[in-house]
């Protein structure tokens, strides 16, 4: 169907995300990450990709969303960017899903904060809500308030 | 005709066109020389000829007139004027636009080149005859002369026909000395120039010929080298510098495992891939002298526009640099040069009026300092007004005025650096936009370098770049802070340090807070890694650590030492660049991959230095003005009595407050109520420690508790007289009389000190020898004289 769209999920805090499946350029485990002084804390550290290094960004931390529990190791979603791969962290992965564009509507406008920002839409999945993320705001953390914000906590 | 033909002409024509761009500026300086004239002659006929074989007609007839201008040059019948100078350099750029386009579309493209052949023509018609009876005398025709008498006698088919031959007749000249080659070589000239004779009419004939005498000269080398295509080389460079990751790891991997098995093959791996490297990266080494070749041209076309004269000199054109590099400095160089012509050189009644040469001085000089390029184009102009700059820079909003008040000399030119700066009274052609020197600066720093300009009102301007070797891979210092390691590029590296046991603690001093350490009788400031990353929040203390690791770094032209919590090894690193989200932190220069696959971030020295405020230019103003002020009072020199107190401290008082130096033993010492004496000359004199300050002990009298001290067989001691009264100063050692003008700086809040000063280059206190005593003893300066005490 030409309206279908594929997007590849995770989870982030419960929540169900979902990017489209042309900016994924893999999907790794937990990696061992050098961090980075004197940076906002949404970048968590650099992962080595074969050779290539990457910027890790903290999709909770992104979200303001709650610290990951200590014993949980998230999970890298490596994303192209117009600047070259970057890794989301990210809690679980999901599956690569079809949706229609049918079930898309634009977030709600009660929806507010750096949340009303990231996200661009909602497909109403049967099973819950599919929230699409923009990547590249997502990606953008050296203009955004929540830098500040997060460079201070 | 195949297109491998066309490419290997333009590839080879781009490299003529560019030596022709020299040689005739070189020629303009002396017109005379004839070796030059050949030269430009024959790349002239060798494009001409190739053009007519490939059928570009229109770039054919361009280089027809100028070659038929040139051989009446060469042959003295025309001596050569700047206008004949410019009308064949407008000529070499015609036929370089026109190979561009053959390159891009493939033919010549539509141009009117008449005008160009016009000029070309009348400068070859017009003062044809007149400038033939002078050039007679001209030392041109002379050479001329005996050159062709030479070849006379040497090949006697080559004189009748002179002109197409000459070059020939040079290439054979320089052959070995013994005649039998030139007999040798006479009769293939002879049978090419039949052939030439033959093939007239079609032009490319004769060019062929000489083509393939000239080749013939040149084969031994050219047969040496090839041609590598740049990309080639890139990815050739690329792998090594994966196979050097991969050989980290290896090595780290054997080390640990120990298995001899292993070793010796990861060791010769080792050897031979940095043996690769060093091979790989030479060959992307290339002279800086291949981009400078092309700024005589530059220069003097803007001198001419800007009705300027500029003569330019370089030194160091064989210093080399990496490919990439080299292209990456080629734009801001070419920058900066039109800029010191445009800007910095005057006109030449304003140099005249000022009293310098009319000709204005363009230096460009490149040599190696520490792992580095050092590039420095100096002009020998008007200078930068730092005041005009920072009025500028005020008005377009680019600093606040309290800023500009701040700024020094050296801060305020540098001004011209801030994007959207530009100072040109009037925007001309050549510069003055206000786009430029801020992008000279992105471009060179963006290749690790660093740019900054210093400026002497009327006397000139030097724009001093720095530029690494090579980007690809760099010896580092490996460090751990934090629990993570970093990378400390070796170039920055000047030593290091470390203070083990006591002199952890006593190795590290205060000032006001601000921790230093005495390297060699220098203050260094310290700069504490964890503290400057905020991985630690809370400063370490001193106190408790066994070691102390100091990295001693420089940072432009200043020394400042790095505590580390440890330091590692130095490894080869492979210097990868960092995302967008890190490219505003200041402090690091990239990242690299560690021999365990793990990432590590490389320190930028110069960026650390800057946060960290070791490198500012408030303190060097400050500095600059204390020096003033000492060169204002050098007429008032002290004399100042050097002495040891304590371990290591060094003291200095007035000389003329000292009244003697005495050596009493220790058992001539005597306690009067809790205070220590000694009989001299008839009084009572009271000894004081000067020590017991730098302690902050009471300082009342000689204390006898210290028992180490009373065993000393012989005390040094100071005496100082007031109103009669002597009082004794205790110290461990007198080192010298030293004459200074000594300016005293940090000044102390401590009682008995007036401030520290460098005193033979080393940090030395200044004691304050009334404050002392009347800490020490406060009755001393109330107490009367006693009648008649005192003996002369």
């Amino acid at each position: 169907m030409s309206n279908a769209q594929q997007f590849c999920t995770f989870y982030v805090d419960r929540q169900f995300f979902g990017v489209p499946v042309q900016q994924v350029q893999e999907v790794i485990r937990y990696q061992e990450m050098t961090r980075v002084p004197l940076v906002p804390r949404v970048i968590r550290g650099l992962i080595n990709l074969r050779g290539q290094i990457v910027v890790a960004i903290d999709l909770r931390r992104r979200l303001n969303s709650p610290e990951r529990p200590e014993n949980q190791l998230p999970m890298n979603v490596v994303v192209r960017t117009p600047d070259g791969a970057l890794s989301l962290l990210v809690d679980e992965i999901g599956d690569v899903l079809e949706v229609q564009e049918e079930t898309f509507e634009r977030p709600p406008e009660t929806l507010q904060g750096i949340a009303r920002e990231l996200v661009s839409g909602v497909h109403k999945l049967s099973g819950g809500l599919l929230l699409i993320l923009d990547t590249e705001k997502a990606v953008n953390v050296t203009d955004t308030d929540a830098l500040l914000a997060g460079a201070e906590a | 005709m195949s297109d491998d033909i066309v490419r290997e002409f333009l590839v080879e024509s781009s490299e003529n066109l560019d030596l022709l761009d020299r040689e005739l500026i070189n020629l303009e300086k002396e017109p005379g020389n004839r070796g030059t004239l050949a030269s430009i002659f024959r790349t002239i006929h060798t494009i001409k000829g190739t053009c007519g074989f490939l059928g570009f007609t229109k770039l054919e007839s361009v280089a027809h007139v100028g070659e038929n201008l040139l051989s009446k040059l060469r042959d003295g019948e025309l001596a050569l004027n700047p206008e004949m100078t410019t009308a064949l350099l407008a000529m070499v750029d015609a036929i370089r636009q026109m190979l561009a386009s053959v390159e891009a579309i493939g033919n010549e493209g539509e141009r009117n080149d008449q005008e160009l052949i016009q000029t070309l023509t009348r400068l070859f018609h017009g003062s044809a005859v007149a400038a033939k009876a002078e050039t007679l005398a001209a030392p041109t025709a002379e050479a001329l002369h005996e050159e062709s008498v030479v070849a006379a006698q040497a090949t006697p088919v080559v004189v009748p026909l002179s002109t197409a031959v000459a070059p020939q007749s040079e290439s054979v000249a320089p052959l070995p000395p013994a005649p039998a080659p030139i007999l040798d070589a006479a009769p293939k000239i002879e049978a090419k120039l039949e052939h030439a004779e033959h093939a007239s009419d079609h032009g490319p004939a004769p060019a062929a010929a000489e083509s393939a005498a000239q080749s013939q000269a040149r084969t031994a080398a050219s047969e040496s080298s090839i041609r590598v295509d740049v990309t080639l080389l890139d990815k050739l460079m690329n792998l090594v510098g994966e196979l050097v990751l991969a050989r980290n790891q290896i090595l780290q991997f054997s080390n640990a495992t120990e298995d001899a098995g292993l070793l010796a093959p990861s060791q010769r791996l080792n050897l031979i891939t940095t043996e690769l490297q060093e091979g790989v990266m030479k060959t992307r080494m290339q002279p800086i002298g291949n981009i400078w070749s092309k700024f005589p041209r530059t220069v003097r076309d803007v001198a001419t526009m800007c009705g300027k004269q500029v003569r330019i000199e370089m030194e160091g054109k064989e210093t080399e640099l990496d490919k990439t590099i080299v292209e990456a400095i080629k734009d801001p160089l070419t920058h900066i040069v039109r800029n010191s012509v445009d800007h910095g050189i005057e006109k030449p009644e304003r140099r005249v009026a000022v009293g310098k040469p009319a000709e204005g001085r363009l230096l460009l000089r490149a040599y190696h300092e520490g792992g580095q390029v050092i590039i420095e184009i100096s002009d020998d102009g008007g200078g930068l007004d730092a005041d005009k700059i920072r009025r500028k820079a005020v008005e377009k909003g680019l600093i606040t005025p309290e800023q500009a008040a701040r700024m020094g000399e050296r801060e305020g030119v540098n001004l011209i650096f801030l994007p959207g700066f530009s100072t040109a009274e009037k925007v001309t052609n050549v510069s003055g936009r206000g786009v430029g020197m801020d992008v000279v600066k992105t471009n060179i720093e963006k290749i690790g370098g660093t740019v900054d300009v210093q400026s002497k009102p009327g006397t000139g301007t030097t724009v001093r770049m720095k530029i690494p070797l090579t980007l690809a891979i760099i010896p580092a210092l490996i460090v751990t802070s934090g629990g993570d390691r970093y990378a400390i590029p070796q170039i920055s590296l000047l030593e290091l340090v470390r203070l083990d046991g006591e002199d952890a603690q006593k190795g590290i001093e205060l000032i006001q807070g601000v921790p230093v350490h005495r390297l060699r009788g220098r203050l260094l400031p310290l700069v504490y890694l964890n503290r400057e990353l905020k991985v630690e929040d809370e400063a370490p203390d001193l106190s408790k650590l066994p070691a102390v690791n100091i990295v001693v770094l420089q940072a432009d032209e200043r020394q400042f030492g790095l505590v580390v919590d440890e330091i590692n090894d130095t490894e080869e690193i492979v210097v990868k660049p960092l995302g967008k989200q890190l490219k505003g932190i200041k402090t690091f220069a990239g990242a690299t991959i560690m021999g365990d696959g793990r990432v590590a971030l490389i320190l930028d020295v110069l960026g650390l230095a800057q946060t960290s405020n070791v490198v500012s230019e408030n303190r060097e103003r400050a500095l600059s003005d204390k020096e003033r002020h000492v060169a204002s009072m050098a007429g008032e020199r002290q004399t100042m009595l050097l002495f040891q107190c304590g371990a290591d401290g060094r003291m200095a008082m007035d000389l003329s407050l000292v009244a003697r130096l005495e050596e009493f033993k220790s058992e001539m010492v005597e306690c009067a109520g809790d205070v220590q004496v000694v009989q001299y000359r008839g009084q009572i004199m009271p000894l004081l420690r000067v020590s017991d300050l730098l302690t902050g002990h009471s300082g009342n009298g000689y204390s006898g508790g210290n028992g180490k001290r009373d065993l000393a067989t012989t005390l040094q001691v100071v005496v100082y007289s007031e109103q009669g009264r002597s009082v004794g100063l205790v110290v461990d050692r007198i080192l010298d009389i030293v004459e200074e003008a000594i300016v005293p700086q940090q000044p102390s809040k401590r009682d008995g000190l007036l401030g520290s000063a460098v005193i033979q280059q080393r940090v030395t206190d200044l004691l304050d020898v009334r404050g002392f005593v009347r800490t020490a003893n406060p009755d001393f300066f109330e107490a009367p004289v006693a009648g008649g005490g005192r003996r002369p």
